[in-house]
């Protein structure tokens, strides 16, 4: 009966918490379904859902050029940080070369300072570069990233060793043996890889504000705040459109991949 | 020749030797430049323009100690430092403990309970910017927090959230919490796991009710974790610019009232009279600040192993 008890009392605290951490998401959605001509106060839900915003925030913003732009970023993101954080990590997990310790602890060591420390220094060697206002430039100083490097290093020291030692005998050369042997066996790393990576490019705001001015090239983020700064769209529904299309994907994504999401918080944890 | 491998095979010299010498090098190459190229070089030489009056369209001259000198007589960067540490101060006991709490309540296997998990782990996914958005419509002064007080009659005016510098501090500190709270709780539920089942058993056994059990054994089990989440939460406190950029907008709030390092370091950085000496010289001070407190949370956590 206690045990009943406990249970009920259990599951009213977390619907309560529930309501705190959902809440401000399930209001922005069902204002991003309000009709033109309703208030966003009639009552709790909708009357009439529609999802005239989401084709009213495509049709005043180049939300699909935004997203479009993120997605070059995000795919030249994960696809360097996937190749170079992986090579970088395998060379780290093998023994016998020299300087092994000192790269590692320098890697280690540009884990200390925050990018907003950098970022002036960092604006400055891109814009050396010439790649101020492109996607590239928005790309280039996140092509790889050293806890991506850990990550996989971690993951290739925890190979088998008997795995290895076949593939030997067979008389694989160094890069066959990094394709062959050690890639597969790390595809859950690769998985984290992947993920954080994509989620970084996604979500970045900062680094892209300081490197695109022109508004053609805006990622995703950079547009959703013009859209809430724009004077001339004064409208909630639409604002609250334009960031549930934000949310969405990344929403669906996580509910797909969820053991990856939870895998990667813990190797970053372990690596810091 | 019959090579056979010997039992060490996780090196690189137990291959046949010629040109694959190199090939650790190889592998490292393409990471390690741009590492060096995007991380390493603009440490360096924020360091160097820091001690020179460098603006963004010109180079500068050797300055020594001025942008410090000049920063310490700064009342924006007071203001901005004072604002950085007291959002760290508020933010980092609410992230250490809250989380654990959570972590806890999803911790027992109750029907349902992987939905509670996944749920309050959305606030993590969504990007800065959004999380912004959606706080920024909740306490806005035609928002659902000020209508809803309104027609309850608890307050005759819109509390100002995001129009006072300080409610608007507030304000995104509750956000940054928000959105940092099932982050930490997956740290926890990794601790958690470690925790031997036998400690509660014999805790039990003892008579000891939950609470003391929480007290008497969870937390010093996962007082590690604990310190943990306490560095890394009071160094991404320090980092904190979007929330507040989205909330109180460009200016960082009425006056720049509401401004952080950061905000601070764009500001004075860039733009055409982007003084970029000057704006390195707080960037390092943000960089040592931040220093400071990864240093005494290792300190702590070494003084707990001993």
């Amino acid at each position: 009966m206690s045990t009943r008890a406990a249970r009920a009392g259990r599951y009213a605290t977390l619907s309560l918490v529930l309501v705190v951490m959902l809440g401000p998401i399930v209001w922005q959605f069902l204002t991003s379904l309000r009709g033109r001509t309703e208030n966003v106060y009639d009552g709790v839900l909708p009357s009439r859902p529609t999802l005239d915003n989401y084709v009213r925030v495509a049709e005043s913003f180049p939300m699909l050029q935004y997203t479009g732009n993120t997605l070059v970023v995000a795919a030249l993101a994960v696809t360097s940080n996937l190749a170079f954080g992986s090579m970088a990590g395998y060379a780290l997990s093998r023994t016998g070369w020299k300087g092994r310790r000192s790269v590692f602890t320098v890697l280690v060591a540009t884990l200390m300072f925050p990018f907003e420390s950098v970022m002036i220094s960092m604006f400055l060697t891109v814009r050396g570069m010439g790649l101020v206002d492109t996607l590239v430039g928005v790309w280039l100083p996140g092509a790889v990233s050293v806890l991506n490097i850990m990550v996989m290093r971690a993951a290739f020291l925890a190979v088998p060793r008997e795995i290895e030692e076949a593939a030997l005998l067979d008389g694989a050369g160094e890069w066959t043996r990094f394709t062959r042997v050690f890639l597969p066996s790390a595809k859950g790393a690769l998985a984290v890889v992947c993920i954080t990576s994509f989620m970084g490019a996604w979500d970045d705001f900062l680094w892209p504000l300081l490197v695109l001015t022109d508004s053609e090239h805006y990622t995703l983020q950079l547009g959703l705040k013009t859209l809430a700064g724009a004077t001339t769209v004064n409208d909630q529904r639409i604002i609250a459109a334009g960031a549930m299309a934000a949310l969405i994907p990344m929403m669906l994504l996580f509910f797909a991949l969820q053991r990856f999401f939870f895998k990667g918080v813990g190797e970053g944890a372990v690596k810091l | 020749m019959t090579a056979a491998p010997g039992p060490a095979a996780a090196g690189f010299h137990d291959r046949p030797p010629g040109p694959a010498r190199w090939a650790p090098y190889l592998f490292l190459a393409p990471g390690l430049l741009l590492v060096l190229v995007f991380s390493i070089w603009p440490f360096l030489n924020t360091v160097i323009l820091s001690f020179t009056d460098a603006q963004i369209l010109r180079a500068g001259r050797f300055t020594g100690f001025a942008n410090y000198r000049r920063a310490f007589a700064d009342p924006d960067f007071w203001l901005a430092t004072g604002n950085s540490v007291l959002y760290l101060l508020v933010v980092v006991p609410c992230l250490v403990l809250l989380p654990l709490a959570l972590a806890v309540l999803v911790r027992t296997k109750i029907p349902g309970i992987g939905f509670f998990r996944s749920a309050f782990y959305t606030p993590v996914i969504a990007s800065a910017v959004v999380v912004g958005l959606m706080w920024q419509w909740v306490l806005r002064s035609d928002g659902l927090v000020n209508t809803v007080l309104r027609a309850l009659r608890v307050v005759s005016e819109p509390v100002p959230f995001l129009t006072d510098s300080t409610m608007l501090l507030v304000s995104a500190m509750v956000v940054t919490v928000w959105k940092g709270l099932g982050y930490y709780m997956v740290f926890y539920l990794a601790a958690l796991g470690n925790v031997p089942v036998s400690l509660y058993e014999a805790a039990a056994l003892d008579g000891a009710g939950a609470v003391r059990r929480f007290f008497s054994v969870t937390v010093p089990q996962v007082k590690p974790m604990m310190l943990l989440v306490g560095t890394l939460s009071a160094i991404s406190a320090l980092r904190v610019f979007t929330e507040i950029y989205i909330l109180g907008g460009e200016s960082g709030g009425p006056g720049g009232g509401a401004r952080t390092l950061p905000f601070l370091i764009r500001q004075v950085g860039l733009g055409f009279s982007g003084e970029t000496g000057y704006a390195s010289a707080v960037s390092l001070l943000l960089f040592l600040l931040t220093l400071v407190f990864s240093l005494l949370g290792r300190r702590l956590s070494r003084g707990d192993e001993s």
